[in-house]
């Protein structure tokens, strides 16, 4: 896949990194505002999507970070799962119970569990989308050949 | 104390899959094993819990939600007696399936991949059965069927591809109707809770709608069970899918996201209508008498065999619908447990035998590379065990005694009498007979028809590991018709039969009044 001309580059390299830290908040306050794991994660999503469009990138490079965003999403994910696990061990014994210390509300460290999960679904979201991204591309590329 | 068994009923699976994936990358060759591992825990676990089941259910809260004086807030998990029943039958085809699947999945590749999705389908089943919350219900369901679109295309040929697109094109209009449906019952009933939206209903929050949300329910969990004018998407699914998925899809699938679902939301969350009883009833022997029609001119053992689960799955839905139209018109009591116990007797039957011949049909493509019955012949010489378990399963599906199912044929025609439903028993003692017929001729062309040098290569039995999960559901299959017994059925069918029958019970063990 070939890159785009210099002013989109230029442009990318500039609002790209402004994306994924935009990203990163709705993703820490995902219990405090609207929004949440979910939504921060396409837009982390979109932040790498960006500079892949603009940028490109060749086959194998791609058929490489598919295989790292794969990865990532199964890390995640089995993460979320282990974090809701561990209600069974701790506390009051309840399969996805609270158990962490809840803090005030709307304080950024509080509500237990939740930041956690919205932190690792929010990894889970961003590197299912980029890996459904990078498939269809690598599909393209395969047909193109 | 809540049993914590019950909602590793569902993270297992999930965390099994995540973690093929991961360690699959790293060593090859691990994944069937960890499949096979996650799947035993699942079958001892649902065995476990089936045993002191008896007439009690116990009820799950996910993170310690309780109910707030009678309205349950939060998500629910129900393990009773007729969803025990279900996960039994889950876990042990899909072991079963996982041990065929060892030796039948090697000529494929990403072999990751397929027992992720597998471990991903029987998590999203296992949802299914045990939520207690319609959405949940839905997104369990969605979990269940991507994976299943998934698997369905496996070999990525042409023929698959197409079938997995049809039955993707079907999957997401019943999951559009059943979302719709959700989202009437969400407005008129201001709950999603199963046993709160029958408080709901029956306080008399019921408008014109309420016919159109049963309609809704009705069409899009039928078109997931293929019944009859909903079945387009199955024969084709079913047929090119892997043998081994094809045994999930047949004998699981559409029972856990499609029968088991009707049933319960048209016993426990709806009030049962005489209407919508009747609409169920002639929709169950409908496809109980075309699905036959259709199954017998197959000569695809697949098509013939998916064909052939549309019918079975009909005798399934009239006895459940008999059962309804007696509770609503008030009759006998007894009648109506009959033919709901047949009902659930013959959908764990069927889920063996048909279990059973998908995978017979797929040792027969494996060593003779045809699922054409024209071009077989003469293989009970070659392949002994796959012809006498097959021969196993033809007699219980075609209601031969002392095979499990001539005795749910029994019960259900000896029901359709009581509740003087002579049609229906006379249609279902000669859909039997026709099935019967379709099967020797299965027997015939497939196993003794011998015409010399019809079949040039040397064909040899499948690999031990198909061979012992053929074995097993063959012996499943003489086992089950224990249940028939008084004092099995007692403590095995009954419960299931009773929190079905039992209006009340259901709901109020959840919101605890």
């Amino acid at each position: 896949m070939k890159g785009m001309t210099v002013i989109v580059k230029k442009t990318t390299q500039l609002i790209a990194g402004i994306i994924f830290m935009y990203g990163i908040y709705i993703i820490l306050h995902g219990h405090l505002t609207p929004g949440g794991g979910f939504a921060g994660g396409v837009i982390l999503a979109g932040s790498f999507i960006l500079l892949i469009l603009a940028f490109g990138s060749d086959f194998l490079h791609l058929v490489k970070e598919e295989r790292g965003s794969t990865m990532y999403e199964n890390l995640a994910i089995l993460v979320f799962l282990l974090l809701s696990l561990t209600g069974l061990l701790a506390g009051a014994k309840i399969f996805f119970a609270n158990w962490l210390p809840h803090g005030t509300p709307g304080e950024l460290l509080s509500a237990g569990f939740l930041p956690l999960y919205n932190i690792f679904v929010g990894i889970e979201v961003a590197a299912s989308i980029l890996t459904i991204f990078l498939a269809l591309v690598i599909f393209k590329e395969e047909v193109m050949k | 104390m809540m049993n914590p068994l019950i909602p590793l009923l569902v993270a297992i699976p999930l965390a099994g899959s995540f973690l093929t994936m991961i360690l699959g990358r790293f060593i090859p060759g691990i994944p069937r094993y960890m499949a096979l591992a996650t799947l035993l825990l699942i079958a001892f676990i649902s065995f476990w819990l089936l045993v002191p089941g008896g007439t009690a259910s116990s009820v799950y809260t996910l993170g310690g939600w309780e109910p707030v004086s009678g309205v349950p807030i939060g998500l629910y998990l129900i393990h009773d007696g007729f969803s025990a029943l279900v996960l039994c039958i889950i876990s042990v085809i899909g072991l079963l399936s996982v041990t065929y699947s060892v030796s039948y999945m090697a000529r494929y590749t990403n072999e990751n991949y397929f027992y992720s999705l597998f471990c991903l389908m029987i998590a999203g089943m296992n949802g299914v059965v045990l939520s207690g919350d319609i959405f949940n219900i839905f997104v369990f369901l969605e979990i269940s069927a991507i994976s299943s679109y998934a698997l369905v295309a496996f070999g990525v040929e042409k023929n698959e591809l197409e079938a997995t697109l049809k039955y993707q094109v079907l999957g997401a209009v019943a999951s559009f109707m059943v979302l719709f449906a959700i989202g009437f019952i969400y407005w008129s009933a201001k709950t999603l809770n199963i046993a709160d939206i029958r408080t709901a209903f029956s306080e008399g929050s019921q408008g014109s709608h309420y016919i159109l949300i049963q309609i809704l329910i009705l069409t899009g969990f039928g078109l997931k069970a293929a019944i009859i004018p909903f079945h387009a998407w199955l024969p084709d699914a079913h047929s090119s899918a892997p043998s081994p998925i094809s045994a999930m899809l047949s004998g699981v699938l559409i029972k856990a996201v499609g029968i088991y679902v009707i049933i319960r939301l048209f016993f426990n969350m709806f009030e049962i209508t005489e209407g919508m009883a009747t609409a169920i009833t002639t929709l169950g022997a409908l496809s109980m008498v075309v699905g036959t029609f259709l199954a017998f001119g197959q000569w695809d053992i697949k098509r013939l065999l998916a064909y052939s689960s549309i019918s079975q799955m009909g005798y399934v839905v009239m006895s459940v619908g008999i059962g309804m139209l007696v509770m609503a018109r008030g009759l006998r009591s007894d009648v109506a447990a009959l033919a709901i116990t047949g009902g659930i007797f013959h959908m764990i039957n069927h889920a063996a035998f048909k279990g059973l011949l998908f995978l017979n049909a797929g040792a027969i493509e494996y060593s003779a590379g045809t699922r054409d019955l024209r071009e077989m012949g003469g293989l009970a010489k070659n392949m002994p065990v796959t012809s006498a378990t097959s021969l196993a399963a033809s007699l219980s599906i075609s209601g031969i005694p002392p095979f499990n199912g001539f005795f749910s044929k029994l019960i259900i025609i000896i029901a359709a009498v009581m509740g003087h439903f002579y049609l229906l028993a006379a249609l279902a003692a000669v859909v039997s007979i026709i099935t019967l017929a379709y099967f020797m001729k299965f027997q015939r062309y497939a196993f003794y028809n011998v015409e010399p040098g019809k079949i040039k290569k040397e064909i040899r039995e499948v690999p031990v590991p198909m061979l012992l999960s053929m074995i097993t559901l063959a012996v499943v299959c003489l086992l089950l018709s224990l249940l028939a017994l008084p004092g099995i059925r007692e403590s095995v069918l009954s419960p299931a039969t009773e929190i079905l029958m039992d209006q009340l019970k259901y709901s109020s063990q959840i919101t605890g009044m």
